[in-house]
């Protein structure tokens, strides 16, 4: 049985709280519903969203000390095998230690390193973008030119270049990875820009004697934001596989810090006896890699309508 | 597409490419530590031997004169003297191509082989179990990380079931007088079958493993440009026209859903290339990849300068001949 709602009630409810009216109306949040509607796709925005948790509350979650080494307990099988313990559940490394705690732990290099890119790379290119979109002229040139360049090397590649030049470390590879991801967010938001800034509110803005810099950040930013926030969202899942490759490579982070690809690639030697100590990390990669796509491909359908197919 | 329309944007290249060397110089020079102390490493010299050492090497000349000097020697092919081979780097890079290009090569083919009727077939069963189970793979395919997969295959395949090896080109008592360096070719081309299934048993693995995110991109183009096709008037009107299924999909349809699914192929063998770097790692495979891998550990950086710049040439070149190839395949897109 379903319950009426009065309408004056209803009128009165919307009346108290316009603001949330407003928000449930705005293209935003119908997009979100739309996005939320899409069973999948919040299902793996769920799993995002334990793993984040998991990277944060990392020392309340893992059981053991992901560094602690115990040479008792090397490459000791997952808590399933002959030889295996539950206080260990997915076994030991060649040095003893807890891989689900190295994997606790791993999560928050990853989740880190793949929203500390994102974040930088994604306010240079707005900035970048912004400024070439809506002047024009030289700066577009001088922009535009260095995006094709950076473009013309293989992400990889590039990324490897640099840090062989830069040397390992946490902010090298937020450094190595944001030089080239920042022209992904710069081209969508010159393209935006052009667009916009021949629309009519940018006009009237215009007309109304608002300098460069409030109409590039107060009028054409907030309108350009969501197809920003999409690509940025699709882009991480790159930025997490490219994190691991270099970590895998021995270029990124170092020992003994725990890294889901230096941990593969510490079980590379064992691959004989003790296949868990690759499988398991890989396994973690995967999932979150796989998670972010299909939520942003989620996210894409919902904010973008040409993308139905 | 007129001559002068491709000469007008090869000459755009020009700039890119500049643009490209000048970073690639950039990253050179700003590395910190001494070229000439890495190149010496532990060998006792006086200082004039290594200041003599030093001007050979051009080191001490302004920054804008080494890079104008680094761009003459490049367009001549000389990359410098790779520190741990004590060879031109050049010579050393060209050893090792052979490999790489026909471990590409096969990967692409496989991409290309599996990407395209899988993709076809999904778009003709939309929505069916076959279409989700394309997508369910396709996804898995992008976001499976290749160091990851490739060791999977190794523990199945090479380890736990021996059917295939676990590393190399080759096996050594299979002995090939190479003609273009390429081993499965040159095996054929010299009637070797036996050494064309050795080094066949050897590439099948890394060649999965670099492939398959490729592959799994592919398949989401061809489906999604050969459902818009099947949309498309000319097909609904053959299909009036009581035209057979096959004959639709494969003389009309095919033909040019398949237009984005090539340009996207050329597009991603920069991808690739930027793969082979970790594929070769995990196979042991003798290509260029793994020797800028070894090179980096061995700081020797004019060969990692030479190999960057190679890769990004060759990526910009093939950007230039995917457009070319688009203008030729749809005639309605201008450059």
């Amino acid at each position: 049985m379903t319950t009426a709602v009065p309408a004056s009630s209803a009128g009165a409810s919307s009346a108290a709280s316009p603001d949330r009216a407003a928000r449930t109306q705005s293209p935003f949040w119908r997009n979100m519903r739309k996005f939320a509607d899409n069973r999948l796709a919040l299902a793996s925005g769920v799993v995002v969203l334990l793993f984040v948790v998991m990277a944060v509350a990392a020392p309340l979650i893992a059981p053991h000390d992901p560094n602690a080494t115990d040479l008792f307990r090397r490459l000791q099988p997952p808590a399933w095998m002959a030889g295996g313990e539950w206080a260990y559940p997915l076994g030991c490394d060649a040095l003893g230690r807890d891989i689900l705690s190295r994997i606790i732990y791993g999560a928050r290099i990853s989740i880190f390193i793949g929203t500390a890119v994102i974040l930088v790379a994604t306010t240079i290119g707005i900035l970048a973008g912004l400024a070439a979109g809506y002047l024009r002229g030289w700066v577009d040139t001088a922009i535009s030119r260095l995006v094709d360049i950076l473009l013309a090397f293989p992400y990889l590649i590039f990324a490897i270049g640099l840090m062989a030049m830069m040397g390992p470390g946490l902010s090298n590879i937020v450094i190595a990875l944001a030089y080239k991801e920042w022209v992904i967010p710069c081209r969508v938001v010159r393209g935006e820009t052009l667009a916009a800034r021949e629309m009519e509110y940018v006009e009237a803005a215009r007309a109304l004697g608002a300098g460069r810099a409030r109409i590039m950040w107060r009028e054409i930013l907030p309108n350009i934001l969501s197809p920003v926030v999409v690509v940025s969202t699709i882009r991480m899942a790159n930025v997490i596989i490219l994190e691991a490759s270099l970590s895998f490579l021995g270029l990124g982070v170092q020992p003994p810090t725990a890294s889901w690809g230096s941990m593969v690639a510490d079980g590379r030697a064992f691959m004989l006896e003790a296949w868990w100590v690759s499988t398991f990390p890989g396994l973690a990669i995967l999932l979150l890699v796989l998670s972010l796509n299909v939520a942003s491909q989620g996210l894409r359908d919902a904010f973008d309508p040409k993308f139905h197919d | 597409m007129t001559l002068g329309k491709f000469i007008e944007r090869l000459a755009q290249l020009v700039p890119v490419l500049l643009g490209v060397s000048l970073i690639v110089f950039l990253m050179m020079s700003l590395t910190p530590g001494d070229p000439v102390e890495i190149m010496l490493g532990d060998q006792h010299v006086t200082p004039e031997q290594e200041q003599a050492l030093r001007h050979d090497l051009g080191l001490d000349r302004p920054p804008h004169e080494r890079f104008l000097v680094f761009i003459g020697n490049a367009l001549q092919g000389d990359f410098g003297t790779s520190f741990y081979h004590r060879r031109p780097v050049g010579e050393v890079i060209a050893e090792r191509l052979p490999a790489t290009i026909e471990l590409t090569l096969v990967a692409m083919i496989l991409a290309l082989v599996t990407a395209i009727p899988l993709g076809v077939l999904a778009a003709v069963k939309k929505s069916t179990i076959f279409d989700k189970a394309s997508t369910v793979g396709s996804l898995l395919g992008v976001s499976m990380p290749h160091f990851w997969f490739g060791i999977l295959l190794l523990m199945l395949f090479a380890v736990h079931l021996h059917w295939l090896p676990v590393a190399g080109r080759i096996d050594y008592e299979y002995q090939v007088e190479p003609i273009t360096h390429l081993l499965l070719v040159d095996s054929l081309l010299r009637g070797n079958i036996a050494a064309f299934g050795n080094a066949l048993s050897h590439i099948i693995l890394p060649a999965l493993t670099l492939g398959l995110a490729m592959g799994a991109i592919l398949m989401r183009v061809t489906r999604t440009s050969m459902l818009e096709v099947m949309r498309a008037d000319y097909v609904r009107f053959a299909e009036a026209k009581g035209l057979a299924r096959h004959r639709i999909l494969f003389r009309h349809a095919l033909k040019n859903a398949l237009i984005p699914t090539v340009t996207v192929a050329a597009l991603e063998t920069g991808t690739l290339l930027g793969g082979n770097m970790i594929v070769e790692t995990i196979f042991g495979w003798p290509g260029l990849g793994r020797l800028v891998v070894e090179s980096i550990f061995q700081r020797n950086y004019p060969l990692v300068q030479a190999a960057v710049l190679f890769y990004a040439v060759t990526y910009v070149m093939l950007n230039f001949l995917a457009d070319i190839l688009y203008t030729i395949l749809n005639p309605r897109v201008k450059l």
